[in-house]
């Protein structure tokens, strides 16, 4: 390579570098620098805001277009996110940190996850005023202090086309899965690795009971149940109803995920969710405890917890607005009902048998 | 690799046994050498050992009432478990066979790739290092679309079996054995071989007496990054072998990501350790061996043009059209083919059009190629950091003092930046959370810096930098160097004429690597890339995470732009390297 080359090829890649050095040493420094002088705010008024909030969330969270900015400008508040792995991951890491938080707000704890968070200490109790009655009730005893922001429930789906053409009536229920008219047609996903897995674990112990449950998984894994470590290997390769190639009609996956695989005229949806077997999933936004910004933090979650987000939950999230008076997609009220009455199980009693449930399981179906 | 096959000067030169008498070092000289080694040592330091064993540290330590007591008991409950030692057992057969298995077929392609000249043969070096990159989700879905019931290798029935992870492993370091070993084999003097033929030997024999031996410290440094590699590989073991093929590596995720449980986690990763410094161990061993054995070199590129005719290139040829074409090819147009099919079933660049897009559904926070514009950005810092430190790395390591003892820590400094490949990214990454809230007592938290994702990512691709560059400068004769200082050149001026020049290709090589290696990490991103942020392999996993075939088909289409990306580096690297010769990526 010629001298000339060699130097166009350096030249490119110091500019190429400078934008990218540029916006790292911009990040640097998040927002504890300008803790502001905002100590007098009275508990009830309006707290004058300033300075950087960091809100600290899983990869799933995304707000429509301007909206997170015009609450910046409405706040004088600066909005930095840091991200976390998933939701257990993400608890995990919040514990971890504890004494030292990544941010001063977090969305995305879940009920299967949260009260170990809780009991670590992670969170400063904070609850917006004005909260809807279907939001309040979403807050268990032991998860006082959070606020739901948003809901779904993980279900078995169907894929109804391969039910009409095989001639067979779909399952309906969980005790139907052992069936053996339904034998090699289910696969779910490991509660060790994946959390829907985990969810729909959670609603067997509800369904059979603690001393139930294992017998259940025994038989389901004797009439030819599949696993796979996690939601997309199941959906995409697995799934009959992703129109992937793939060979079971029983999956686990979402309430909302119907709403997906909507027939090119809108009329009909060619999967189904099994609403009888599903699980409901809660997820909070919390202050964190050891905020340097705790006005701006609470007023994030206020945010948060506003009509207009939970109004932008169902098409940027998938999920349901905490709040039942927010108005919904129409194909979600058609395609994607929510469970009438889902599996429960308190979280002060999944933090407690949490380890124990997911290594009786493995030794149960994996052996 | 200790390449010292590949002096730039005659055979005769003699390497580390041949030494001019030498003057003493002036003090400055030891100052900079301190400070070559210092500066990567502190970097590996703060971002590597310290959260590693930071983390590994708090798992001994119980809470006793507000105060910390040491725990030891961890070992006793941990180590007293069957499964535990199933676990240990998996590991090391899926690694050997894998290993094994990895280096048998990569020998040929090696060969093919590397000593024989045929039109589209860069195309080809490209393509195959297209799997060592993939995002693992995307490879998952890819792979497991071809073996699970219903698909093309669908009869095989390997799908959750020992079978299945073992060729996934080796589909993923396939590439690791064939540009080692084929880097050195380029460089091989061919008249050895050559007289050993005239003299009658048939070509298998003159190959097992006199070129395998010779190629022995290139299989054994390759053998060494593959097991590496498969003893930490996580997605590709969960993905499919599912739990029952679980490894120290899966083990140490679920206890620390889904359990918290730091205490079993700190004894698995002291196992690991353990695991990858006897693989470390032995492969030294090895190399060290062989390295006398290898004066037969030249720097003449020793590639003839193939030829269909001739036996001893139509075997391998043969050999490696077979697993290119099964392991590397077919998985990958399956990936193609898939993204060219639009949502609504025709054919079509609908999924490439829609990369412009936030997703069916606004499924993403950024668009693709946003995303990829934020990849690109990252992979130049983490390419820029890891080759500085990278090479100051191999410029120390190159040098063989003469006290025992220097010489001696200079071999461990080479093993000691091979770690950051053999200990879990989330023992790294989580080690990252109790650390650098404030680090080396600096009140910049850098958990939540956007500098982190590339500093993660240069920490992986710093041993591939320097088992890029150490070859080539372990090759260049110190006699130069000796002439260089001996004329009055200050040390910076040896470096910069006589080292820098021999070397300027090879960091081309190494940059390339570094840049593909980042472009495609996932593992620690996806625990440090803020969501407004994301990279490619961060988008992909988020797409193909949601229903709905538009989502899918842009998961696929954004995955063959990543894939299109990094051989295009590759080459663009290839092509930098020219003849200069060395490196074993």
């Amino acid at each position: 390579m010629n001298r000339r080359t060699r130097r166009t090829l350096a030249t490119t890649a110091v500019v190429a570098l400078l934008p990218a050095l540029a916006a790292c040493t911009g990040e640097d420094t998040p927002g504890e620098a300008q803790s502001s002088p905002t100590t007098s705010a009275s508990e009830s008024g309006t707290p004058e805001l300033s300075g950087t909030v960091t809100l600290v969330t899983h990869d799933s969270f995304a707000l429509s277009e301007g909206l997170l900015e015009s609450f910046e400008s409405e706040t004088g508040l600066t909005v930095e996110q840091a991200a976390a792995g998933d939701a257990g991951t993400l608890v995990n890491q919040l514990v971890l940190t504890a004494d030292s938080p990544l941010g001063d707000v977090v969305y995305g704890v879940d009920n299967t996850f949260a009260s170990r968070a809780v009991e670590a200490g992670v969170f400063e109790p904070y609850t917006p005023d004005e909260l809807d009655p279907s939001v309040t009730d979403l807050v268990d005893p032991a998860l006082e202090g959070l606020t739901p922001i948003d809901k779904g429930d993980v279900c078995l789906n169907v894929d109804t086309t391969w039910f009409e053409d095989e001639g067979v009536e779909p399952p309906s229920t969980l005790e139907d899965l052992t069936d053996p008219a339904y034998e090699d047609l289910t696969v779910v996903t490991n509660p060790a690795t994946s959390s829907p897995g985990f969810a729909f674990l959670l609603a067997t112990v509800d369904a059979f009971g603690e001393d139930g449950w294992e017998q259940y998984w025994a038989d389901l894994a004797d009439n030819g149940l599949k696993v796979t470590d996690g939601w997309s290997d199941a959906y995409y390769v697995d799934f009959s109803g992703a129109g992937e190639g793939g060979e079971r009609p029983i999956v686990l996956s979402y309430a909302t995920s119907p709403a997906f695989t909507v027939t090119e005229d809108g009329s009909e949806t060619t999967t189904a969710a099994l609403l009888d077997t599903c699980f409901r999933q809660v997820e909070y936004a919390g202050v964190l405890a050891g905020t340097d910004n705790p006005d701006g933090a609470r007023a994030l979650v206020d945010f948060l917890a506003s009509a207009e987000v939970q109004a932008d939950v169902p098409p940027n999230m998938y999920m349901y607005p905490a709040d039942d008076t927010v108005e919904l997609p129409a194909e979600w009220e058609q395609f994607a009902p929510l469970a009438e009455d889902p599996f429960d199980v308190a979280p002060a009693e999944i933090d407690a048998h949490r380890d124990e449930w997911i290594e009786q399981w493995t030794a149960t179906v994996i052996g | 690799m200790d390449g010292d096959g590949h002096r730039v000067t005659s055979p005769a030169s003699g390497g580390a046994s041949v030494r001019a008498p030498r003057r003493r070092p002036a003090p400055g000289t030891w100052l900079w050498w301190a400070l070559a080694a210092g500066l990567p040592l502190l970097f590996l330091g703060v971002f590597f050992a310290w959260p590693v064993a930071a983390l590994v540290v708090q798992g001994f330590f119980a809470d006793d009432g507000g105060t910390r007591v040491l725990d030891l008991s961890g070992f006793g409950e941990v180590l007293s478990q069957p499964r535990t030692w199933r676990v240990v057992g998996q590991t090391l057969a899926q690694a050997t066979v894998g290993t094994a298995l990895a280096v048998l077929l990569g020998l040929p392609g090696a060969y093919v790739l590397y000593r024989c000249r045929f039109p589209g043969r860069t195309l080809v070096r490209g393509l195959v290092t297209v799997p060592f990159v993939l995002p693992t989700v995307v490879v998952g879905v890819a792979f497991r679309a071809l073996f699970a019931p219903g698909g093309t290798f669908g009869w095989l029935g390997v799908e959750e079996s020992f079978a299945g992870v073992v060729i996934a492993l080796v589909f993923f370091n396939y590439a690791v054995v064939v540009r080692t070993v084929g880097g050195l084999w380029e460089r091989l003097d061919p008249r050895a071989e050559q007289a050993a033929r005239s003299l009658g030997a048939s070509p298998w024999r003159a190959f097992r007496t006199v070129t395998l031996p010779a190629l022995g410290p290139a299989i054994a440094s390759a053998a060494a990054v593959v097991f590496l590699f498969c003893a930490t590989a996580f997605g590709v073991v969960l993905v499919l072998g599912g739990m029952r093929y679980g490894t120290i590596e899966t083990e140490i995720w679920i206890r620390t990501t889904q359990f918290l449980d730091l205490r079993a986690a700190a004894v698995l990763s002291i196992l690991q350790l353990v695991v990858v410094t006897g693989a470390l161990l032995v492969s030294a061993r090895l190399r060290a061996r062989r390295e006398r054995a290898l004066h037969l070199s030249s720097d003449r590129s020793a590639a003839h043009r193939f030829s269909w005719r001739r036996a001893s290139d139509a075997v391998p040829a043969l050999a490696t059209l077979v697993v290119v074409g099964l392991l590397v090819v077919t998985p990958l147009a399956g990936l193609v083919a898939r993204s060219l099919r639009a949502p609504d079933g025709s054919w079509g660049l609908d999924n490439y059009v829609a990369l412009g897009t936030t997703g069916g559904r606004n499924a993403l926070s950024v668009t693709v190629w946003e995303a990829t514009a934020n990849s690109l950005r990252t992979a130049a810092v983490a390419a820029v950091i890891a080759v500085v430190v990278g090479g100051l790395v191999a410029l120390v390591v190159s040098r063989r003092p003469r006290s025992p003892g220097l010489r001696r820590a200079v071999g461990t400094l080479d093993a000691v930046f091979m770690l950051p490949l053999g200990v879990s990214a989330v023992t790294v990454g989580f080690g990252f959370l109790i650390t650098l809230d404030r680090p080396l007592g600096f009140d910049v938290d850098l958990r939540t810096s956007g500098l982190l994702v590339p500093i993660a990512q240069a920490v992986v691709a710093i041993p591939l930098v320097v088992r890029t560059v150490l070859p080539v400068l372990r090759a260049i004769d110190p006699r130069l160097r000796e002439v260089a200082a001996t004329l009055g050149a200050a040390p910076g001026r040896v470096l910069c004429t006589v080292d820098g020049p021999l070397t300027a290709r090879s960091l081309g090589l190494a940059i390339g690597f570094a840049f593909a290696v980042s472009l495609g990490e996932f593992g620690a991103t996806s625990f440090l890339a803020r969501p407004d942020t994301a990279t490619l392999p961060v988008v992909i996993y988020r797409l193909i995470g949601q229903p709905g075939a538009e989502n899918y088909g842009m998961a696929l289409a954004a995955s063959v732009v990543l894939a299109v990306l990094t051989a295009t580096v590759m080459m663009v690297a290839e092509r930098l390297r020219g003849d200069a010769g060395g490196g074993e990526f």
